[in-house]
């Protein structure tokens, strides 16, 4: 077995080469190429770190303007509400308002208009009877020949008049 | 190399032939494996990306994997360690790995090597313990409450289990590494003396070339494993030294 040939010189030299090449990769490993490895882990877990401390940052201001916004279309949807009901309202009364008016107004004209009939057949009987008393005159004058006391005439046909009227 | 004529030759992939006087091919092996541990660290952090690439990727994990394991084993005064255990971890490794390619050679199937190792592990645990615990130490190889009647024996049994730690350390993946590499080529023999006898012996030959297949995926893992075991127990080792028991 070629490992246990004590008598190959090249053992012994095999160890103290194997001590120098390990001794310098140590010396490289620790020195040179480690440091590096570690700074760019710590690098790379500190900026995973800020990078999620900034996204629950960044996700609280969302949730805050969220909120905001909530509330403000609450409050929106609130004042849309009173200001329907309000509207609503008003025009209710102003529709009771104007009807009130309107049945008023119809009751004025109605007392105005039977006041107008009213009057105009007050004028028709007057007329009637000052008709009536000109040709109970002029038929007695015709009749009889003899034109009759006007106030006599006005008195019977006032009479007359008076008693048809019942 | 191979199997010349009809004889099984599998242990002359072991022997140690002169690159330049006094530097072998075994050494020429650990340089390569020192330059592939010092590329892949430096050229693989080169781009310093904060989303790695493979190379960057591969030399992050090995840090990260070995410092897990020394900062679970030997805990946060581990950290001193770490360099040691991760070149240690890294030396062991490549030079296993490496010895899986066809005609190169495998510095940890020499028991001159691993011991070398194993024994600076064992003094490095020895001047550590000596270097926390001072005197103190010596109260390792004697556990506390057993019953001082059996110190005559406690004591031996202790201090040979500390010193066999080199012993068991350093075969442990000498013989790992020999049993693999003579079985490939054992095999690998078989299926050139069998290929060599004709039709029958070729289809023949299929059987240990199959095994063959399987042994080289089987070696990979045990080239694994074999450097994390030792460096596993270098941590368990260095946690003793800084905790005793």
């Amino acid at each position: 077995m070629p490992q246990l040939d004590f008598a190959n010189p090249l053992l012994l030299t095999q160890v103290f080469w194997l001590l120098v090449i390990f001794g310098a990769l140590y010396v490289l490993v620790s020195q040179v190429a480690l440091p590096p490895v570690a700074r760019m882990l710590e690098e790379r877990a500190t900026a995973i770190a800020a990078d999620l401390e900034r996204a629950r940052a960044l996700k609280a201001e969302a949730d805050a303007a969220m909120a905001e916004a909530e509330r403000e279309q609450a409050r929106a949807r609130a004042d849309a509400q009173a200001q329907i009901r309000a509207t609503l309202d008003a025009a209710k009364a102003e529709a009771v308002q104007a009807e009130a008016d309107l049945s008023k107004r119809l009751a004025a004209e109605l007392e105005a208009a039977e006041q107008r009939i009213a009057e105009a057949r007050a004028r028709a009987m007057a007329a009637i009877e000052q008709v009536a008393v000109e040709a109970a005159t002029a038929a007695t004058g015709r009749l009889i020949g003899v034109a009759p006391d006007a106030a006599a005439a006005r008195a019977a046909v006032g009479a007359v008049l008076a008693a048809r009227q019942g | 190399m191979a199997a010349e004529g009809k004889t099984m030759d599998a242990l002359s992939q072991f022997e140690l032939t002169p690159i330049v006087a006094g530097f072998s091919n075994s050494n020429l092996y650990m340089l390569i494996a020192g330059a592939a541990i010092s590329a892949l660290m430096l050229i693989g952090m080169q781009p310093r990306a904060r989303v790695p690439g493979r190379l960057q990727s591969l030399a992050e994990v090995s840090y990260e994997f070995i410092y897990g394991l020394v900062r679970d084993q030997v805990g946060h005064e581990g950290k001193k360690f770490f360099p040691f255990v991760f070149t240690l971890f890294m030396f062991i490794l490549f030079g296993n790995m490496l010895g899986m390619l066809p005609y190169a050679f495998t510095f940890t199937s020499h028991i001159a090597v691993t011991f070398t190792l194993a024994l600076v592990v064992f003094i490095l645990v020895t001047v550590v313990a000596l270097a926390i615990h001072g005197l103190h130490f010596f109260s390792y190889f004697f556990p506390e409450g057993a019953p001082k009647a059996l110190a005559p024996l406690i004591i031996p049994i202790e201090i040979i289990s500390y010193l066999s730690r080199v012993v068991s350390l350093s075969v442990r993946l000498f013989a790992n590494m020999v049993a693999g590499h003579v079985m490939l080529k054992v095999f690998a023999t078989f299926v050139v003396m069998m290929g060599s006898a004709g039709v029958l012996g070729l289809l023949g030959a299929l059987a240990p070339l199959a095994i063959n297949v399987a042994l080289v995926g089987f070696e990979f893992l045990v080239a694994f494993l074999q450097a994390y075991v030792f460096a596993v127990l270098t941590c368990i080792y260095l946690h003793d030294a800084v905790h005793l028991h």
